[in-house]
């Protein structure tokens, strides 16, 4: 009996879950020991880092899914801007109802990713590349819809006056907390998020063609899987979830900004891999992004709460990076 | 006896073992300068391992290996090509993005002392060297734009500019036209008589006779015999190949039935890489339900690719027409032909079957989802694994658990589990490419016992195996190919490996049929 579960303990942390979670556990541990003057024991410190990490997390959702597909999508941080601005345009200048501005987005955002998943199924041109271009053009097209400026309440009507136009709900209501003011709303869409990603990913069958694709292209072919339906599907879905980051941006941001999120997508694959979710594809599960992601984010919170500066930061998050991965592959 | 002049290379009591099994026993091999002599035997018969040896590929022998009657010993390819022993393999090892005098310098290129290389004097060699085989082609062409068949002569090429005494050729015409074939023939006969010794395997009896001027035959990992090429007949070659013939054991259970599973008529393949061949040339017949259909043929008969083209996966394009169970039969794809009911297993398990990491539920179920799934794609979970757990029971997959990943499980139980995706798509037709190819002799046996079971039960079965052992036991009915025709047609019962053997390799057919 007891040997049993000694060895079903044994079993699990040999899992790439339990790795991922031990890593998470050793920062929450370092937190405990760099608390800041009791600081880190606080809940809002907690919150505020959910809230921050969020917005990354939503994006390393669709990198997951992308990921486990053996590709890459280095559009979404484009796709975000393009997104915040033209939702911030939809709503602000146009006046047009939340409900309709956010399912136009995300349509966009949708259609966006199938483009890049058709590039690479149907015109096999590498995922690298392909989404290498969308990140230049998306990002080109938020600077075309915004006229190269940040979307503000201040709009100039059509007769040359400019005038100022109360933010509509929806910003607010986005950027508010729920539980009590105990989390935020963007950190609810995350979880949602996770959770979409997760059925997509272990409950339904495009998920399983997406693992034997990443797994072995051709062997799905042979096994009558549609390899490229499959990839368009992960692509899309994953531009699903920046066009879902970019509103939830604009929300934060109350504006749409063309510049904003820029480099987002290697914090997104940083946090992919730092779960242990492997770049090779077939392998990985959106839990461990889930992880990943609270793992960089407490290493940013206890950075921040020490004040350590920004150089120190960036310099940590590398050596953080290449020790997960290391840890990931651990003792075989 | 003719005076020989001393070999060039001679080995003698080599053997060789891979753990606890010994598959070179005690062989003796030598190369005459300016002679091409033939390695034949069957699949397994000890001639890779032979190669390996001699090639310094395997380093763990015991026996002794001289060159120009000195002992030597070496630590690996690199230091036998260095010597002058160059192997060139099927597969090629030059760099496609660089050019003919890169990758005929490649590793031993002319440098000065700051290291930088010396591309003029380079070329000039090259063009030398390209030169005195006749090879017209500009030493600053890049490979990958060249010829098949000139990449093969450009591998020669380069064994030549390491002054190789001894050149090994490994099946060097697989991937060449009628044309291609004859102009490397010309070549090699030009190094014969610079007194380069050859070594060349082929399974094809007309290059045999042409190029060999000895012969050795290897059996089980023994040396059966070496001759003249003269003094050893066709007939006479095949029989020490195979040796005594097996008693054969025809499929047990009820014969097939007369219900017509799968007819096919007049399919062609052409070769879309190399001009004017075809890879299956207008082959007929019908398979019948409950039946097993052996398809026998050596290494690049078209077997394998009249299964690809069952299965909508042609290697090129196809010709001809099918029939499944009468009705017409045209696969857009191999998703579509398993939804027709037919399934095919590839000869290679690693590279077109399984993702290693998958667990084995998943890569059982991958082909047949969408019976396990409600709208949108809901996987039931529960149908799933009771349907797997099933199949992988009737198969008797030995697994611990389901939700292993299938690189777990051994060879046989991997084959296992890639039949078990076959079969969960409940086929009326199976197209097996070598199922029985990597895994062990227990595992064979359970196999043969399971296709057996599976053809009782009304499957209609196409079983590709080089291995020819296999086939009498197996099948009801035999077509033999060479070189994408069907050459002979057996009974099962009837066959023998001798008669299966010698079609197989081109005997008895001959070229004449051949439109040249």
């Amino acid at each position: 009996m007891n040997r049993g579960v000694s060895s079903r303990l044994r079993r699990f942390l040999a899992t790439p879950f339990a790795r991922a979670l031990l890593a998470l556990l050793l920062m929450v541990g370092l937190g405990i020991a760099f608390n800041a003057d009791g600081a880190f024991f606080r809940w809002s410190v907690h919150r505020d880092m959910l809230r921050q990490v969020s917005v990354y997390g939503i994006l390393a959702c669709g990198m997951t899914v992308v990921i486990v597909s053996a590709g890459i999508d280095l559009s979404v941080s484009s796709v975000l801007a393009l997104s915040a601005v033209t939702f911030a345009t939809l709503t602000l200048p146009m006046g047009w109802g939340a409900t309709t501005a956010i399912l136009a987005v995300l349509a966009a955002g949708a259609a966006l990713g199938s483009l890049s998943g058709f590039l690479v199924a149907r015109m096999r041109i590498q995922p690298f590349i392909v989404t290498l271009a969308m990140m230049v053009f998306a990002r080109g097209l938020a600077k075309v819809v915004s006229g190269g400026k940040k979307v503000t309440n201040y709009v100039l009507a059509p007769d040359g006056s400019s005038q100022v136009v109360d933010l509509p709900r929806v910003f607010e209501l986005i950027d508010s907390r729920v539980l009590g003011g105990n989390l935020s709303i963007v950190t609810v869409v995350f979880l949602a998020c996770v959770a979409l990603t997760w059925v997509v990913l272990e409950r339904l069958r495009v998920g399983r063609h997406i693992y034997a694709v990443g797994g072995n292209a051709e062997a799905a072919r042979l096994s009558g899987v549609p390899v490229g339906r499959t990839l368009v599907a992960a692509y899309a879905l994953s531009g699903l979830f920046a066009a879902v980051a970019g509103i939830c941006q604009a929300a934060q941001e109350t504006q749409g900004d063309p510049e904003t999120g820029m480099g987002y997508e290697l914090d997104a694959i940083a946090m992919v891999v730092i779960g242990g979710t492997p770049l090779t594809g077939g392998k990985g599960s959106v839990t461990l992004t889930l992880v990943g992601v609270l793992t960089i984010g407490y290493l940013q919170k206890i950075l921040s709460l020490n004040a350590a500066p920004e150089a120190t930061r960036l310099m940590l998050t590398g050596v953080i990076i290449v020790c997960a991965v290391l840890f990931q592959r651990g003792r075989k | 006896m003719t005076p020989f002049p001393p070999p060039l290379l001679s080995l003698r009591s080599a053997r060789k073992s891979f753990g606890p099994v010994e598959v070179l026993h005690g062989v003796d091999f030598d190369v005459l300068p300016g002679e091409v002599h033939v390695l034949a035997g069957e699949n397994g018969a000890g001639k890779s391992t032979l190669v390996n040896i001699l090639s310094g590929v395997h380093t763990d022998f015991s026996g002794t290996l001289s060159l120009r009657g000195e002992p030597r010993s070496f630590s690996g390819p690199a230091d036998a090509a260095h010597a002058g022993i160059s192997t060139i393999h099927q597969e090629l090892s030059l760099v496609p993005s660089l050019t003919v005098a890169d990758n005929l310098f490649l590793g031993r290129e002319r440098v000065d002392r700051w290291g930088r290389v010396d591309f003029r004097s380079q070329e000039a060699e090259a063009a030398r060297l390209l030169g005195e085989v006749g090879l017209h082609v500009s030493p600053r062409h890049v490979v990958a734009e060249l010829p098949v068949s000139m990449q093969q002569m450009l591998e020669i090429v380069r064994a030549l500019a390491r002054d190789a005494a001894v050149l090994i050729l490994d099946e060097p015409t697989s991937a060449l036209s009628e044309r291609e074939a004859e102009t490397l023939f010309a070549r090699l006969s030009v190094l014969r008589t610079r007194g380069c010794g050859i070594v060349y395997i082929t399974h094809r009896m007309d290059e045999i006779y042409r190029l060999a001027d000895h012969i050795t035959v290897l059996r089980d990992g023994s040396r059966v015999r070496t001759d003249e090429a003269r003094a050893l007949p066709p007939e006479q070659l095949v029989t020490s190949m195979v040796g005594r013939d097996l008693a054969t054991a025809g499929p047990v259970g009820s014969g097939p039935g007369t219900e017509e599973a799968l007819q096919v008529t007049g399919l062609s393949v052409r070769d879309t890489r190399i001009d004017g061949r075809a890879l299956v040339d207008d082959v007929s017949f019908t398979l019948h339900r409950g039946e097993i259909l052996g398809l026998a043929g050596l290494q690049g008969s078209g077997a394998s690719q009249v299964l690809h083209a069952l299965f909508g996966d042609a290697a090129g394009p196809a010709s001809g027409t099918f029939a499944l169970g009468g009705a017409a039969y045209a696969p857009r794809g191999p998703a579509d032909a398993l939804r027709r009911g037919v399934a095919l297993l590839t000869s290679d398990r690693k590279s077109k079957g399984l993702a290693p990491e998958q667990s084995i539920l998943h890569s059982v179920s991958l082909s047949a989802l969408a019976a396990f799934s409600g709208p949108g794609g809901w996987i039931r979970r529960e149908a799933e694994r009771a349907a797997v757990g099933a199949v992988v029971e009737r198969l008797r997959l030995g697994a611990p658990s389901l939700d292993e990943p299938v690189r777990t499980l051994s060879g046989g139980n991997q084959q296992k589990a890639y039949l078990a995706r076959c079969m969960l798509t409940a086929p009326r037709v199976l197209l097996l490419d070598e199922p029985t190819r990597g895994i062990d002799v227990g595992a064979k046996a359970d196999l043969y016992a399971l296709l057996r079971e599976l053809a009782a039960q009304g499957i209609a079965i196409l079983l590709i195996t080089s291995e020819l052992d296999e086939l009498p036991l197996l099948a009801h009915r035999i077509l033999v190919m060479h070189r994408g025709r069907v050459a002979a047609e057996f009974a099962g019962k009837d066959a023998t490996k001798e008669g299966i053997l010698a079609p197989a390799m081109g005997h008895g057919i001959g070229r004449m049929e051949d439109p040249e």
